[in-house]
């Protein structure tokens, strides 16, 4: 009873992580999503694929790092992913601000130019 | 050189055309630029029937900041000696504009203040105002080591060197207290000179009360942030 139950988990995770894997593989090919952001995503997606064909690695790395339960260090694993890429979706908005704020500026001075024409002050 | 006026507003339907006459009843000397920041109400057509004022309108709502360095990067532009920044809801007066530019003018400072509080014991205002304005105070002492009195007003005089500076960098809300950072580590004189200025006519101020907190948090912040860059 206990194998079937490990597997089917197994089962679901590594058909999850493949889902998520294909999803942001189509987002790509669709130019839906810019590569830059794919990478994390992908690494999200491969990690989680890769700890989930090979069970005993998260028993090890929980060990390793010290904690007892292993599906907290799961947890502790998709927090620190989600906050990196929270963190590169912050600078990436506060670029955009940056530049959209320059390109408003320069959009208003130029129609104010092009009304007084060429010339007048 | 040319001297300008700028004069950032959103959505001042109701004041605009009040400023821009006083404006040129008592500063008819200076050019008048408003910088419209995307409003929503006529404020664009209010500022164009004024006789020569140019509008530069925002085709998006920047906030204070991006609107007024659009000003200056317009006085840059047009080879400006000196820019007064005036807010476009009529709490400052236009009859004092000539008092701020003379420092800037007779070259004795880079920029100047004009202040409220500079020979004032009590800062008016709302409570949590008055605790902002004494704890960007404090900070301005500890790190510039000299008073600022009132460094959220709006109400400026800058030179050549000061419109460059800023038209290259300047904050995006809240940012007067910001700015005097800015000019001070590049070295730039900031001086005060005392005003009055009038409570507003109409419309609606947007200092509230979760604005205030997250005006000192976020002012405090960058002021903090910039002071352990190094250089810039």
């Amino acid at each position: 009873m206990e194998d079937v139950q490990t597997i089917r988990i197994q089962i679901l995770a590594i058909i999850g992580s493949v889902l998520l894997l294909g999803f942001i593989f189509e987002l790509i090919r669709r130019k839906r999503l810019r590569e830059e952001f794919a990478i994390l995503w992908l690494a999200m997606g491969g990690v989680f694929l890769v700890l989930s064909v090979f069970r005993g690695l998260l028993d090890k790395f929980s060990y390793l790092i010290g904690i007892g339960y292993p599906p907290a260090a799961l947890f502790l694993i998709l927090i620190i992913g989600l906050m990196f890429i929270l963190i590169h979706f912050s600078v990436a908005i506060s670029k955009l601000k940056e530049t959209q704020k320059k390109l408003v500026q320069e959009l208003g001075l130029l129609r104010a130019e092009r009304e007084s024409g060429p010339g007048a002050p | 050189m040319r001297e300008i006026i700028i004069i950032p507003a959103f959505n001042e339907e109701a004041n605009i055309v009040a400023v821009l006459s006083a404006i040129a009843a008592e500063a008819p000397d200076f050019g008048v630029v408003v910088v419209n920041d995307g409003s929503t109400d006529g404020t664009s057509a209010a500022a164009r029937a004024v006789r020569g004022v140019k509008v530069i309108d925002l085709p998006v709502n920047l906030g204070i900041g991006g609107a007024v360095q659009t000003g200056f990067l317009y006085a840059r532009d047009h080879g400006c000696s000196l820019a007064v920044q005036v807010d476009g809801d009529g709490q400052h007066l236009p009859s004092e504009i000539r008092k701020i530019a003379a420092p800037v003018r007779a070259g004795e400072a880079d920029t100047v203040i004009g202040s409220r509080f500079l020979d004032k014991a009590r800062y008016p205002g709302g409570l949590f105002r008055r605790a902002g304005i004494a704890v960007f105070q404090l900070v301005n002492r500890a790190l510039l080591g000299e008073r600022i009195t009132d460094s959220t007003s709006g109400f400026r005089a800058y030179n050549r060197k000061a419109i460059e500076l800023l038209a290259e960098s300047y904050p995006d809300d809240y940012p007067e207290p910001e700015a005097v950072y800015i000019l001070r580590r590049k070295g730039l004189r900031v001086r005060e000179v005392p005003v009055e200025m009038r409570t507003r006519a109409g419309g609606r101020s947007s200092i509230t009360l979760g604005r205030s907190l997250y005006y000192m948090v976020k002012v405090n912040l960058a002021i903090l942030i910039m002071n352990l860059r190094k250089g810039a």
